[in-house]
């Protein structure tokens, strides 16, 4: 099937199997940064913007995307070193492997609710799991990255 | 110090944070064959037949390989990442006649892409014969049913085993009259604990690809923490001489020990070989749940002595653990559970400590931080808090009272002497920052839930002594930047940053200008690989000789330059100075003349090993909010104090310990492995083996109390494994503050707290 998508704000049209997922076409188109920790929608890993809306790309097939935009954390750069930085001050992001899509989500909580709670990160991002930090030392980094957000806004 | 115990950033983490192809998946090159394999649904069973023909019709397949393809005569081989000679048990053919456990291999499938070698998967035809399985590990030992009645199974060291009974290992330790001690104690508890088969669950699956080299050896890109074993490993499989293969490893998406077995290398490994083609295999989560390396079943039954004040007099300790159908790590993971943890209480008169691993047809167990210590320390420390319920007691007090401290002599701990430790600081710390004095044992909150503390104690080792070897090589290069070289493996934990802040410290310069490789076989140095909590300690301690001894060799050509004797001149990390006087030449034109007509090498290579482990300590305690109604625990807090000697990197060291912590407490709550008649592994995925999410934990707070362990660089011990251990038995004492329920196995499901609270109402 012929798709049209906008990933990253780049136009591609590619001819895809009909039971192609989102996670295996954004991989092919080089977007590697997109993994894959379970097949049972469980993880978190795989978390990509759909319409500016986080999915999880393991459970959404490419030819839902016919016509609309894809995120992954290559198209958002910027973004991802600027709060990135917060984690690494920690040594939060450990082995690395769920920082793709926990920063994809993170980032969506961000837009969504600029001055988050405590409790209200912790919702958001329940479907992103970690083994080795322990969640601790990425929510340390997430409230000193929204602190300096709230200094920078004054 | 200037970089040693600084919270430097990880050195990768930057692109590690944006997402950067830096794992095994990401950089396997386009076109490679996928390799899968098919699986045994029986427990037990030889392969009468297996028709591979019409399976191979499949448009792309390249191969299909089943245990005839194997060469008659091949010798048997451990998975398992250890020093050789192994003590794990050389069991296993790449593919075997005989399949174990529900998931051992059968055939291994090659093909262009996923859906053909799943296709293919689909059309291989294998007759069966089935066999009573052994499922249950209690009657492992004797069975007339035996695992492994292959003649050609060996064992390579004296561990005690024999196939002919179940027995992977067995093993008896004691000091003193452990009988007459026990006699003459006013109380002796005796109690039996159970944990189960807990899996790492790293977030990167086992995965492998290999190709081809120029000069036509197998070159292995694995996700491993042992580059150099897992080289003898796939030589082993192959039957091909070591010096054909190549193995490196790129970023790893965790391990936890997962990765201290080449759970995933020899079967592309044997595809690239046979089809001179580049092949990869990505484990499923589905696989890495039911046909991996979790972490040993075991059984511990406890006899604590004690007198009416409180003095423990001797522990008898039996563990019977569960390595499952094959022994990787078998043998060795089972001392643990007494060898760190009787320890803990110094002052005992008496210790017996005996062991049997015995072989089932479920999923072979394996190596899981912590590696033994974390069961044999839920069974002593649990049996220490039943104790102080007993003799009404304050479970800290109690510890005070009996525990080990620097100086003493260990007998459990093959006589070392506990060289560096702060365990006692760590206690009343710990005790202060959750608010113990206040919160023990319980506070009713009126509204059917229920609030209570409980705590425990542990030690762990800092590599294996007289066996475990770290290597450094360091090189001074072009404008005075430093490279190095190691063989051990970061995965995640942030030894490649470590290891340069070591480095830093002594050649006086800044992380930045260090660079670090590794690991390859072809090019790192020797190093047994980063396991059993060794690389700090182990390695770091060759990097801080190594580093010295650059410095040497850059005075030695500095002097030369200056035209004085070495002896004659003085190196602040900038530059080398005539003593006494104003002559210097810089590093970097030190640099510049070491490749112009130079004879005096600026690069050193050392190579470590260590004859005592030093124990790290720690003390944890929980306070958890017990709903009575439904038997939910949510830990509300979890206070621990950590002596890892001096924390090289705080934040890292910090991270290790909540993470740690957070698997502890998924041991303890959430996390359980079952088995249906058949032996089949019902925990199969991600939904429904619960790892904890962030929902599932208050805060986890660490501190840390250093002592300075002399032979460690710059005083350090090891971390890793160490923060795994405390949550069991403090989360369980716990528990029994709350509700007055005892729970010896492992998970504590809210079900049993709530029937079982139900019930004790009534």
């Amino acid at each position: 099937m012929l798709v049209n998508i906008i990933l990253n704000e780049k136009k591609i049209s590619a001819d895809v199997e009909p039971d192609l997922l989102l996670i295996d076409f954004v991989r092919e188109q080089g977007c590697l940064s997109v993994k894959r920790g379970c097949e049972t929608s469980n993880c978190g890993l795989c978390t990509v913007f759909l319409e500016d809306r986080p999915v999880l790309s393991c459970s959404v097939l490419a030819v839902r995307a016919d016509g609309k935009r894809v995120t992954t954390l290559e198209g958002l750069k910027e973004e991802a070193e600027e709060f990135g930085a917060f984690i690494a001050d920690q040594g939060a992001e450990q082995c690395g492997f769920c920082n793709p899509g926990f920063v994809m989500n993170a980032l969506a909580l961000f837009r969504e609710n600029p001055d988050p709670s405590e409790e209200e990160i912790r919702e958001y991002l329940a479907g992103n799991l970690c083994r080795c930090s322990g969640y601790e030392g990425q929510l340390r980094g997430i409230q000193a990255y929204l602190e300096w957000k709230k200094s920078n806004r004054v | 110090m200037k970089t040693v115990g600084k919270p430097v950033r990880k050195k990768d983490a930057m692109q590690l944070l944006t997402g950067q192809p830096v794992y095994t998946e990401d950089i396997a090159p386009a076109g490679c064959l996928v390799v899968k394999l098919l699986r045994s649904p029986h427990a037990s069973a030889l392969i009468k037949s297996i028709r591979k023909d019409i399976a191979l019709k499949v448009p792309g397949i390249e191969a299909i390989y089943t245990w005839e393809d194997i060469p008659k005569g091949q010798r048997r081989f451990t998975l398992a990442g250890q020093t050789y000679p192994e003590a794990s048990p050389y069991d296993r053919l790449l593919l075997d006649r005989r399949v174990r456990y529900v998931g051992d291999p059968v055939a291994i499938v090659a093909g262009a892409d996923e859906k053909s070698v799943d296709k293919a998967l689909s059309l291989i035809r294998v007759e069966y014969q089935v066999e009573e399985p052994v499922l249950d590990f209690h009657k492992a030992k004797d069975n007339p049913i035996l695992v492994h009645p292959e003649e050609d199974w060996e064992s390579l060291c004296p561990v005690g085993a024999d196939h002919k009974r179940n027995l992977c290992a067995h093993d008896e330790t004691s000091e003193g009259d452990i009988e007459q001690v026990l006699s003459e104690c006013d109380i002796v508890l005796d109690r039996v604990y159970h944990t189960k088969a807990c899996q790492q669950t790293m977030m990167e699956t086992f995965r492998t690809f290999c190709t081809i080299d120029p000069y036509g050896r197998l070159h292995v890109v694995s996700s491993t923490q042992i580059v150099f074993h897992c080289r003898r490993i796939i030589a082993n499989a192959l039957n091909i001489p070591k010096s054909m293969v190549r193995v490196s490893k790129p970023r790893i998406g965790g391990g936890f020990g997962a990765k201290q077995t080449s759970v995933s290398e020899i079967y592309p490994a044997f595809v690239t070989w046979k089809t001179k083609k580049p092949s990869k295999i990505i484990f499923s989560r589905e696989e890495s749940m039911t046909a991996s390396t979790p972490r040993h079943e075991m059984e511990m039954h406890v006899r604590l002595g004690a007198m009416k004040d409180g003095r423990i007099r001797g522990i008898d300790l039996y563990t019977l653990s569960n390595t499952g159908a094959y022994g990787e790590h078998g043998p060795t993971t089972v001392g643990l559970s007494g060898h760190k943890s009787i320890p803990l209480y110094g002052k005992s008169e008496a210790f017996r400590f005996v062991s049997d691993v015995v072989y089932t047809n479920v999923m072979s167990a394996g190596a899981y931080r912590g590696y033994g210590a974390t069961q044999g320390l839920f069974a002593v420390e649990s049996a220490v808090n039943e104790l102080a319920a007993v003799l009404k007691r304050d479970p800290f007090s109690l510890r005070e009272q009996n525990m080990v401290r620097e100086g003493d002599v260990m007998p459990a701990y093959y006589g070392q002497v506990n060289s560096s430790c702060a365990l006692d600081r760590c206690l009343s710390r710990v005790r202060e920052m959750i608010g113990w004095e206040e919160k023990y044992p319980a506070r009713d909150m009126g509204n059917g839930k229920i609030r209570s503390v409980g705590m425990g104690m542990a030690m762990q080792g800092s590599g294996i002594s007289n066996v475990d070897v770290g290597s450094a090589t360091l090189k001074l290069g072009d404008e005075g930047h430093y490279q190095l070289i190691i063989g051990a493996a970061d995965m995640g934990t942030g030894c490649d940053t470590i290891l340069a802040q070591i480095a830093a410290e002594v050649l006086e310069c800044e992380i930045e200008e260090i660079t670090v490789f590794g690991a390859d076989t072809d090019a790192s140095p020797y190093d047994s690989g980063s396991y059993a909590s060794s690389t700090t300690y182990i390695t770091g301690k060759a990097v801080e000789d190594c580093a010295l001894k650059l410095r040497r060799q850059i005075c030695a050509l500095g002097a030369s330059l200056l035209g004085c004797g070495a002896d004659q001149t003085e190196f602040d990390g900038k530059s080398v100075t005539r003593t006494g006087g104003g002559e210097a030449v810089t590093l970097q034109e030190i640099a510049a003349a070491s490749m112009c007509g130079n004879e005096i090498p600026l690069q050193e290579t050392v190579t470590h090993s260590s004859p005592i482990s030093p124990p790290p300590f720690m003390t944890g305690a929980a306070e958890i909010e017990v709903d009575t109604g439904t038997g939910e625990v949510k830990v509300l807090n979890y206070a621990a104090v950590v002596d890892c000697g001096t924390p090289i990197n705080p934040n890292l060291a910090r991270v290790q310990a909540e993470g740690g912590i957070l698997q502890g407490i998924g041991m303890t709550l959430t996390e359980n492995i079952t088995y249906d008649e058949k032996g089949r592994v019902l925990q199969n995925s991600l939904m429904q083996y619960k790892i904890p999410t962030r929902l599932d934990i208050g805060h986890i707070q660490v501190e840390f109390e250093n002592s300075y362990e002399k032979a460690g660089p710059f005083g350090a011990k090891s971390i890793g494994e160490v923060v795994i251990n405390t949550p069991l038995p403090a989360i369980t004492d716990a528990i029994f503050n709350a509700t007055g329920l005892r729970f010896r196995e492992l998970p504590v499901t809210p079900e049993q707290i709530a029937m079982g609270y139900a019930q004790k109402k009534e």
